[in-house]
C-alpha cells in the first residue's frame, strides 16, 4: 500500500507543480504584452534619431574633425561588450544564448590578441560569465529594482559607457542582446554602438534634401550622438524584456505542457497499482473462503 | 484656413503628438524660433523650454520639454525630447513641494551618486517652475 501513497503524493506535488508553472505563463504573457508595447512605442523615437544622425553624418563622413562617437579613436584594440541579459531564471535557453554569443565574441577578439571588458546588465548575465571571464567583468548594472523599462534606467549605463570612453578606456563598444522576433524566436544580436554605425538605408533616402543647421553640425552632431547611443541602448533594453518574457512564456508552456503529461502517466499508473492491489485482495479473501 | 505644418513630438519611449498646427515657436538653442509651413529644411538643437503652438493669434497648447532636437523638412516639423509634459499639467503648488523635497534630498545625501541625482531632479524642477512663468 505504500507505494500508492508514493504515487499519489507524487500526482500532487506534480499538479502543485504544473499550477505555479501556468501561473508564470500566464504572467509572463502579460508582461510581455506590455513589453511589447513599450517597444513599438519606442520606435518612433529611435526611426527619427536614425534619420537625422544619418543625414548629419553623410555630411560629416571623411572629415577629420569627425567627432570620435561617430570616426571612432582610430585604433580597434580595446573592446567593451556590453552583456544585457534578464534578471531572472525560469526562461528557457535566453540568459544562455545571450552569454554564449558574448563568450564567443569574446574568445575571438582575445584570440585575435585584443583587450577585452565586459559590463554586465542583469545578474543573470554576470552569473554564467563569472567563472569563465571573471577577470574582465568590469561592472554589474542592476536593473532588478525597475519593473518596466523606462528611459531612466538606460541613463546609468549609458553615462558609464560614455564616461570610460572619455577617459579613454576603449575604442570599440558592442552590446549584446536578444531581439524580440516571435514569442517563439528571439535573436541574439551584437550591436556596435561605438563608434556610431549609420543605418545605409536611411542614408541614402536622405541625401538629396539640403537643411540649414542651427546652431551648426557639429555642435548638433556632438549632442545628438550621446542620445543617440543612449536610444540604442534603450531600444536594446526593451527588445530584451520583450524576448525574455517572449523566452519565459514558451518555457512555462512546455513546462506546463510536460507537467500535464507526466501526471496522465501517473494516473494511470497510479490506477493500475489501484487496480491490482484490489484484485489480490479479492484473490486472497476467495481462496481463503474455498479453503475452509 | 491658413496651411498647416504637422508636428511630431516624440519621446524615447512614446509618439507623444502628431497633429497639424498652424503655427509652433520652438526654444531653439540659438534663441526661440517660429515654424510654419512652407519652412526650409531645418535642423536645430533645443534647450529646455517652452514649445509654443498658435492657432491664429492665440497659443493654444505649451508643452515643456528638457532639451532636445527638431528637423523641419517637407512640411513636417519633428521634434525629438527626452521628456515632455503638458504645460497646462503641472501643478504649481505640488512642482514647488517637489523641489523643496529635491533639496532636502540633496542635502541629507550621504554619497556623491545620491547628491548628483538629487541636485539634477532639483534643477529639473526648476526649470519645470521657470517654464510656468
Amino acid at each position: 500500500m505504500a507505494n500508492l501513497k508514493e504515487l499519489k503524493n507524487r500526482i500532487g506535488s506534480v499538479k502543485s507543480t504544473q499550477k505555479i508553472t501556468k501561473a508564470m505563463k500566464m504572467v509572463a504573457a502579460a508582461k510581455l504584452r506590455h513589453a511589447e508595447e513599450a517597444a513599438n512605442a519606442a520606435r518612433p523615437y529611435a526611426e527619427r534619431m536614425d534619420s537625422m544622425m544619418a543625414s548629419l553624418a553623410s555630411g560629416m563622413a571623411g572629415r577629420d574633425d569627425a567627432p570620435k562617437l561617430l570616426a571612432g579613436t582610430g585604433s580597434d584594440q580595446r573592446h567593451l561588450i556590453i552583456a544585457a541579459t534578464g534578471e531572472r531564471g525560469l526562461c528557457g535557453g535566453f540568459n544562455n544564448s545571450i552569454a554564449k554569443a558574448v563568450s564567443q565574441r569574446v574568445d575571438k577578439l582575445v584570440a585575435a590578441g585584443k583587450d577585452v571588458k565586459i559590463l554586465c546588465v542583469g545578474k543573470k548575465g554576470r552569473d554564467a560569465l563569472k567563472r569563465k571571464y571573471g577577470h574582465l567583468i568590469i561592472d554589474l548594472v542592476d536593473l532588478s529594482g525597475s519593473k518596466r523599462i523606462g528611459f531612466n534606467d538606460a541613463q546609468p549605463i549609458v553615462q558609464r559607457v560614455l564616461g570610460m570612453f572619455d577617459a579613454d578606456e576603449f575604442d570599440v563598444c558592442t552590446i549584446f542582446y536578444a531581439k524580440f522576433v516571435s514569442v517563439m524566436t528571439q535573436e541574439v544580436q551584437g550591436q556596435q554602438v561605438i563608434p556610431a554605425s549609420i543605418p545605409e538605408s536611411a542614408a541614402t533616402e536622405t541625401n538629396d534634401v539640403v537643411y540649414e543647421y542651427e546652431p551648426d553640425e557639429e555642435e548638433i552632431l556632438a549632442e545628438l550622438l550621446p542620445r543617440n547611443l543612449a536610444v540604442q541602448i534603450f531600444r536594446a533594453l526593451l527588445e530584451n524584456a520583450a524576448s525574455e518574457q517572449g523566452a519565459r512564456m514558451s518555457a512555462m508552456e512546455n513546462a506546463t505542457r510536460n507537467a500535464g503529461e507526466m501526471i496522465d502517466k501517473l494516473t494511470l499508473q497510479y490506477n493500475r497499482e489501484r487496480q491490482a492491489a484490489i484484485t489480490s485482495e479479492l484473490i486472497e479473501i476467495i481462496s481463503g473462503a474455498e479453503a475452509l | 484656413m491658413a496651411e498647416m505644418i504637422t508636428m511630431d513630438l516624440v519621446s524615447p519611449e512614446k509618439l507623444l503628438l502628431s497633429d497639424e498646427f498652424e503655427m509652433v515657436v520652438l526654444p531653439g538653442a540659438e534663441g526661440d524660433f517660429g515654424v510654419l509651413a512652407g519652412h526650409s529644411p531645418l535642423t536645430s538643437s533645443l534647450r529646455p523650454g517652452v514649445i509654443s503652438i498658435y492657432e491664429g493669434d492665440t497659443e493654444k497648447e505649451r508643452i515643456f520639454v528638457n532639451g532636445g532636437f527638431a528637423e523641419v523638412s517637407n512640411d513636417k516639423l519633428t521634434v525629438l525630447a527626452e521628456e515632455a509634459v503638458y504645460v497646462a499639467d503641472l501643478d504649481r503648488g505640488n512642482l514647488e513641494q517637489r523641489i523643496q523635497n529635491a533639496r532636502e534630498d540633496e542635502e541629507d545625501a550621504k554619497d556623491d551618486e545620491t547628491r548628483r541625482r538629487a541636485s539634477e531632479n532639483k534643477d529639473h524642477l526648476q526649470q519645470l517652475l521657470d517654464a510656468m512663468m
